[in-house]
Parts: structure tokens; sequence; C-alpha cells
């Protein structure tokens, strides 16, 4: 009834090209802007910011990098936790080294250095395929999570190997160090988490993302009919690790404000992002907003109905939580193996027909 | 011969030992993956879920006490008995083809010709899930495993030969446990092969490796073949984790051995047997004495995390397909 391309007339090239066809989508889209960016931020509270919302911004932006590689070249990557590392400790040394800039530039730099060392071990993509390049890429994980615990240069010499956020402002608000406010922590991750979903999304619309898709669907085809698997592999891990520094660096830096490298950045984060990014679909830059939020909100909700109602002692719902999220990880692939995304998309099939069944 | 020398020799030997328990686990991943094309993730913690089983039955332990005792406000604990450590493991072995049956029944059967990928997650699934049940089971504190197997250094071995060197040379140290899990995992892998070869399930075993369709119309069932070849990873993994939970002691970090064995999978080739064991061997051996020659003196140490992996990364470059895994031939 309302969801539908008929009557939307495209008068020019750019309204014939727009990232949503649709009206009711376009409006949909900026009124979730409208409340993300007008409403939440008066309403935010320290417990909804720290446990929920900043949480699933910053796996949002790395599930979209990792997405990007994954999903839309299909060269999958099991060094996530790693390359958020390199963000997280990239972005302390520019704190540092350079008290003087903005920290938006930081965390922008911080991308940008992962984004090289994600290209320096994209390198083997090129020989190695599949399973043996997930395996390859631990390399990365187990490689970089060694390097920031033993060479002390890294954590500026600092007597507990950890690394601790000093304070940093932007327009004179603190966003880092323990000064930070629940509204500026949001509006921050929220402000890079917009500015990685356009990208992505424009850059997956465009030749870029075709080529890797190209590839993705099938490399020796993509190359014969001209696709450069060098160009298409490497540039899909420079900007997919582009994103996940940025997350990393916004998780140490305005999330944690303190990280013990092994423990924030461990082979577990590389799993938990792979599962929002295969949970909410492979190829969809709103499966990894979806996947991210569901991977956030189950362990809290489960806190809370089994800690909170229910009374249980919390290392026992601590070992439920686990067999709840492995089970229904299970559930999820054996039911809807392209994910959370698959979902939308076959109701919004269904919302273009609505109310007539044919 | 200098005593560095001979101390070179020992962390060969000791890497070698090593390098037999890792292959033990890549040996279950082969087995999967094999049959299934399943690369089966959870084959680390199969391995934690044996082990902190065959502890709870040797000790009597109530399953799921703690969850019952929340529930109910009980304060079970044990059923008060002790079981030998023969009918333990037998029991725990009856427990593992349980076991092996739900994940076919009631996950892999329902995920076939899926993705690669797609398995491979349902695995990590799988294997958060039976971490979670181990833990709910028997509790997630660390377990001494007790079934009798020798421990600490050989001081015959030792004794033996302190002669080959000068004063400076005590003779070798090698742990006896590791001996013994040497002879165990050989009579395993023989025991494999033999079984591979000359039985009439293994056969259909190999012949489901070799192609999935011409098996199924020659008249085996798929379903069968992958139940067993979960429980003969089933099998594997009990006795990999009786080596290692007798080595470290029963708990969580036992499930990490799984991430030891890839890169010994990636070396081999994940379809191969002789390649898991040469495998394993190479990065036992290769890992120790980085970090003997190199690690500890000029790296800082802890260099076992990450070697195994830039080994088998640098050698796949060359290699893609691993050191014995079959070529792969690509069409457009």
């Amino acid at each position: 009834m309302f969801y539908r391309e008929a009557g939307d007339f495209k008068t020019s090239y750019e309204a014939d090209s727009q990232t949503f066809p649709i009206a009711f989508d376009r409006w949909r889209y900026w009124a979730i802007l409208a409340v993300a960016y007008l409403v939440i931020p008066f309403v935010i509270n320290d417990y909804w910011a720290s446990a929920l919302l900043v949480p699933f911004l910053i796996y949002a932006i790395a599930s979209i990098g990792l997405n990007i590689l994954v999903g839309y070249c299909g060269q999958v990557s099991l060094g996530t936790g790693g390359f958020m590392a390199v963000g997280a400790y990239a972005c302390y040394k520019l704190m540092t080294s350079f008290p003087d800039v903005s920290i938006v530039v930081h965390v922008l730099l911080a991308g940008g250095i992962t984004a090289m060392v994600g290209t320096a071990f994209g390198l083997p993509s090129l020989r190695i395929k599949g399973f043996y390049l997930a395996v390859a890429t631990l390399a990365a994980q187990f490689f970089l999570v060694w390097l920031f615990n033993k060479v002390a240069w890294f954590y500026n010499y600092s007597a507990s190997g950890q690394i601790n956020a000093p304070e940093r402002f932007v327009f004179g608000v603190p966003v880092t160090g323990a000064n930070t406010s629940a509204p500026a922590q949001y509006l921050v991750c929220l402000v890079f988490l917009t500015f990685c979903a356009l990208l992505a999304r424009n850059l997956t619309r465009g030749t870029v993302g075709r080529s890797w898709m190209a590839i993705r669907d099938m490399d020796i085809a993509a190359e014969i009919i001209g696709v450069n698997p060098l160009k298409a592999k490497l540039t899909a891990f420079a900007v997919s690790s582009f994103f996940i520094g940025i997350a990393g660096a916004l998780f140490f830096s305005v999330y944690l404000g303190a990280v013990e490298v092994g423990e924030a950045f461990g082979i577990q984060k590389s799993f938990l992002v792979l599962f929002m990014v295969i949970i909410g679909g492979l190829g969809s830059i709103f499966g990894s907003f979806a996947g991210a939020a569901f991977l956030v909100i189950l362990p809290v909700a489960l806190k809370v109905v089994g800690v909170d109602l229910l009374g249980w002692p919390t290392d026992l719902v601590a070992h439920l939580q686990l067999v709840i999220v492995g089970g229904l990880i299970m559930f999820f692939l054996i039911k809807e193996p392209h994910g959370l995304a698959q979902l939308w998309r076959l109701a919004k099939e269904k919302l273009r027909l609505w109310p007539f069944p044919y | 011969m200098s005593a560095d020398f001979l101390y070179g020799i020992e962390v060969i030997i000791n890497g070698l030992m090593a390098g037999v328990l890792y292959a033990l686990v890549a040996l279950g991943f082969v087995l999967i993956f094999k049959a299934s094309g399943i690369f089966n993730y959870a084959q680390g913690v199969m391995a934690l879920f044996a082990a902190l089983t065959l502890v709870g039955i040797m000790e009597g332990q109530v399953p799921f006490s703690h969850l019952i005792n929340a529930i109910l406000g009980t304060e079970i604990h044990d059923f008060g008995w002790e079981v030998p450590a023969l009918l333990a493991i037998l029991l725990t072995l009856i427990v593992m083809v349980g076991f092996a049956w739900a994940v076919q029944q009631f996950v892999f059967r329902h995920l076939v010709g899926q993705e690669p990928i797609i398995l491979f997650m349902a695995t990590i699934g799988l294997a958060y899930f039976l971490e979670g049940v181990g833990d709910l089971m028997w509790g997630s504190d660390i377990k001494t495993l007790a079934i009798g197997l020798p421990q600490g250094g050989s001081i015959w071995v030792e004794e033996f030969t302190s002669g080959l060197g000068g004063d400076g040379f005590y003779g070798f140290f090698i742990d006896k446990l590791d001996m013994v899990a040497t002879i165990v995992a050989a009579v395993l892998v023989i025991g494999l092969i033999v079984f591979a070869q000359y039985t009439k399930q293994g056969r259909a075993m190999r012949a489901v490796a070799d192609d999935h369709q011409a098996a199924l119309s020659v008249g085996i069932s798929l379903n069968f073949i992958w139940v067993l070849v979960w429980s003969l990873a089933g099998l594997v993994a009990l006795v990999a984790g009786v080596m290692w939970g007798a080595k470290s002691g029963v708990q969580f970090s036992l499930s990490l051995i799984a991430l030891k064995a890839l890169p010994v999978l990636m070396l081999g080739g994940f379809t191969s047997i002789p390649g898991a064991i040469v495998g394993g061997l190479v990065i036992g051996v290769g890992e120790k004495l980085f970090e003997y020659t190199i690690g500890a003196p000029f790296l800082g140490g802890a260099t076992e995390n990450w070697f195994a992996y830039m080994l088998a990364l640098i050698f796949l470059v060359f290699r893609p397909q691993g050191l014995f895994g079959e070529k792969m031939i690509e069409r457009v």
C-alpha cells in the first residue's frame, strides 16, 4: 500500500541511482537518523550507554568492516581482534605522541594504519583460499596480540602493560577519559558509525564493490572478465581493516578507556564479530547492524532474566548463556543461513504486495 | 659432543613429543573434514568435554547438580561412589557416541548442502554450546585427572644418556607422560588405519570421503557414516583430552588446543591423515626449536603462540594446499 515504487517518479539520474529507491525507505532512514541524533542523546543514561548502545555502535562499525571482507569479497578472516588491537594501539600512540591534534583525526589515522597492516596480512590471500586463508589470518591475530604484549614501546613502558586513554575533547566536551558523559560517548561513536555506513554502502554499490562481489562469486571467472584480483582483494582487506581499526580505536579510547590486549582483543573478539556478520547476513550492511544489535542485546537480556529475575548464581547464568548463544547460533544457521537480513528482505517483499496476497 | 648441541637435541625430542599431541587433535579434524566437508572447530571443546565427563564419572558427580540445586533448592553434589578408570572410559565413550548421534540428528542433518563457511560457523556455535553444557554438567573448576598415567621426568632415560656429554650435561629430560602419549597416539593411528583399510564400515567411510553421491548410489548410508565419523572424532578427542588433561589439569584452556591444531592442519593439508601427523611433528619441533634458539634469547619468549601460524602461513604461500593436501583444480 505504502511500500512500493509505483507513483514515485524519478526525474533525474541522481534520483534514479539513489541509495533507497522506495519513498518509504527514505522516510524510515531519515526517521531513524533523527531519533538516533535528536532523541536518544537526551534520554540516554550511563547504564544504557555502557551496556548496550555504545558497544552496539562500535561493533556495528567492526561488523560492517568484516562484512566487506567476508560478505562482499568472500575472504574469510579470523584476525578481527588483532586488527582492532592495531587500531587501539595506533590510536593510543597517536594520542600520547601528539596531544594537540584532535581525537577524531587520531581515530581516522588509526584506521589508516590498520588498513596498512591489514593489507600486509591480506597479501597471502592472493595465493591461499578458503579455510586455509581463514586459518592463515589467525597468524595475524596471535602475532599482533603477542607483539602488543611484548614490545613495551607500544604501551609506553607502563608497568601494568595496559594502555589508558588520556582525556581528550571534541568541541570542548570530553569524549575520552574518566569524565566522559554518556551522550558524548554515544554521539562520537554514532558520528563515526554514520560515516562508515555511508562509505560502505556507497563503496559496495560502485565499481570497487562490484569487483569484490565478482571475486567472491568466482575469482577465476572474475579474473578472466578483467577484474584485477590483486587490486580487488587488497582493497577489500584495506577498507575492511580501516573500519575495524576505527572500531578498535573507539573501543579502546571512548568505550573502555583502559585495555589489556589479550583480554580485550583476543580470539574471542574475532569470533564474536564474525558471528555478528553471519547472523546478521553476509553481504548486507543492514545485516551488520542487525547482527551487532542481536549479539550485544542477547547476553544482557539473558543476564537480566537469569540473575535479576530468577535469582540464579552468576556463574550458572554465564554457563547457561554459553549454551543459549551456541544453541541460537546453530538454530539460526539451520533456519535461516542467510541471516537476519534475509528475514528483512522477505518482510519487504511481503510488504510490497500487502494487503493483497499476490 | 658439546652440551649445547645435546640440549638442542633434547629440545627436538620434546618438540616431537608435543607434536604428537598436536597431531592427535588434528587427526580428529581431518576425520570429520574428509568425510563430511565440515571444518569442525568444536574438536578442542570435544576434548575438554570428554575429559570433563571422564573425571565427572570417575568421581561419581551428579550431572547438572549446580543447575538442579539452583532450581530445586537442593544440596546434591555426588553419588558417593567412585568408578574405576576403565569402566569410566567406556562410559565416556558411550556419551561421546551419543553426542555424535545428537550432533548429526539435530544439527548437521539440517545443514547438508550449505556452504562450508556456514557449516564452520555452526561448529563454532556447537563449541560454545558444548562448553556451556560441559560446565553446567560438571562445574567449571579445575579438575585433576588421575587415571594412573605416569608423571614426571624419566630417570631411566636421564641416566642412560648422561654419559653422552661432558661435565655440563646431565642427560635428556623427557616427560614419562609424553612417552606414554606417543605410544598411545601411535596405537590409535595404526588402529584407525587398520579400521579404514580392512573393515566394511571403514571402507564405507573412505567411499563417502571420496564421493558422496557415488557412495549413496551403492547403498551406503551417509547418515550412519557421519555419526560414525563424529564418534571416531569423539574417541580421538577423548584420547587427546586425557593426555592434555593429565598434563595440565582439566580446565577451559584445554579447549584451546584446537587452535594449536589449526596450523598443523594447514601444514599437512586438511584432508590427509599422514599430513596431520607429519604436520604435528614439524610444528612441535619447529616451535620448540624456534623458542630455544631465537624466541627466548632475542624476542622475549612466548613465541610459541604465533610461530606455528607464521610457519604455516609462509609455507602455504609456496604450497597452497599443504604438504599432503589434494591439489585444487579450479574450472570456470
